[in-house]
């Protein structure tokens, strides 16, 4: 898929420039796209090490386990295949903590857990069961309360409001993650109506 | 209420950084020396990025200077001002659930030609932050496990990756109309 793409918008570029007769800007555009990329990349240093010592210092503080809490009886109505007090939940519930904190790369491998713990409770070893799918559901569309890549990319361009992206990223991921949940009710009520005919 | 939201948006990085400061010596936590512990991975992450971000801000480069790019916008043009989605963002629309370092890229495409704040600019940023990369993160998690039967999962990532855009233009509708009034 994603070699398709880098493709497409490559030979498109290059199959358009031919026409409009801009080949000279596109083969500047080349070298000026690279350096961009490496530019951009070491500018975001500072911004990432900052955010994981800082949010390295909440782990630490004990605010996953905490918020994990707060969140039990959420993921207890949302996740109601799941035995409250299986392993699966308390890695589900870590899942969603981290996401909300914003720690991308403990989500991932906590989610993972998850996954292999909702596996032992699935039935048809190849196939997704209800809980992953809205596992799955709530982690494509995270509410996120602090995009870090973002605000450091705004600073590097100067922005003057950098974090205002905080408030709409709140508000289009609540959105976002809302409908997620709708759709995979909805889907899976559809499913087990056809299974049961 | 404008003064209120514009702040809330400056106090909020220096708000959360302190508090998570102060909650950590609460709880004891060595806090230099644990910071500096996770800040160390920050150099690899970025460094790590650096040939995704290279090949894609090349790719977008390319169909930027060469004209596809408005092509493409005046093609999806007429659709997206039914939808009151401004056609710029579009491709971000498109990329974001498949490639994230690809939705990164144009997004980047964005500030150079209009700036972070602008409305666009504002616009891209919320789109970006606001959704994950859905096909990566379902061939991950069910790689992980061995699933190759996803039943409804595609259709409702890619169901709710269309609400977020729809979401991050109401956002960004109401949150800048609530500090510019």
């Amino acid at each position: 898929m994603i070699d398709f793409i880098w493709l497409a918008l490559f030979i498109s570029g290059v199959a358009t420039a031919m026409v409009t007769g801009r080949m000279q800007m596109v083969s500047s555009a080349i070298l000026k796209g690279a350096e961009s990329g490496v530019d951009l990349c070491i500018g975001l240093i500072g911004a990432i090490s900052l955010w994981m010592g800082v949010m390295h210092i909440a782990e630490r503080a004990g605010a996953v386990a905490w918020l994990a809490q707060k969140l039990k009886p959420v993921a207890r109505r949302l996740f109601p295949s799941v035995p409250p007090d299986h392993p699966a939940m308390g890695a589900i519930l870590a899942n969603m903590s981290a996401n909300l904190l914003g720690i991308g790369n403990a989500a991932t491998p906590l989610g993972l857990k998850a996954m292999e713990e909702l596996q032992k409770l699935n039935s048809h070893p190849d196939t997704a069961s209800d809980a992953m799918c809205t596992l799955l559901a709530l982690n494509t569309a995270s509410i996120t309360l602090i995009p870090t890549t973002v605000i450091a990319l705004r600073m590097q361009y100067h922005s003057a409001h950098p974090s205002a992206v905080v408030l709409t990223t709140f508000v289009a991921s609540l959105i976002g993650t809302c409908a997620a949940l709708a759709f995979d009710r909805f889907f899976r009520a559809l499913s087990h109506r056809r299974q049961a005919r | 209420m404008s003064d209120a939201l514009a702040r809330v948006s400056e106090w909020m990085l220096p708000l959360v950084v302190s508090s998570i400061l102060v909650v950590g010596a609460w709880q004891r936590v060595p806090l230099y020396q644990t910071f500096v512990q996770g800040a160390k991975g920050g150099f690899s992450t970025a460094v790590r990025l650096i040939p995704h971000l290279v090949a894609m801000m090349v790719a977008v480069s390319v169909f930027r200077a060469s004209g596809a790019m408005d092509g493409l916008i005046h093609l999806l043009n007429p659709v997206l001002t039914w939808l009151h989605v401004p056609a710029e963002v579009a491709p971000m629309g498109i990329l974001r659930p498949i490639t994230g370092q690809g939705s990164l890229a144009f997004m980047i495409d964005i500030f150079q030609k209009h700036g972070p704040d602008s409305h666009l600019g504002l616009l891209a940023s919320t789109m970006q932050a606001s959704s994950d990369t859905t096909l990566y993160i379902l061939t991950v998690y069910f790689g992980s496990v061995g699933i190759y039967r996803f039943r409804y999962a595609l259709a409702v990532g890619l169901l709710s990756d269309f609400v977020s855009v729809l979401a991050s233009v109401f956002a960004v509708w109401l949150i800048s109309g609530m500090i510019q009034v």
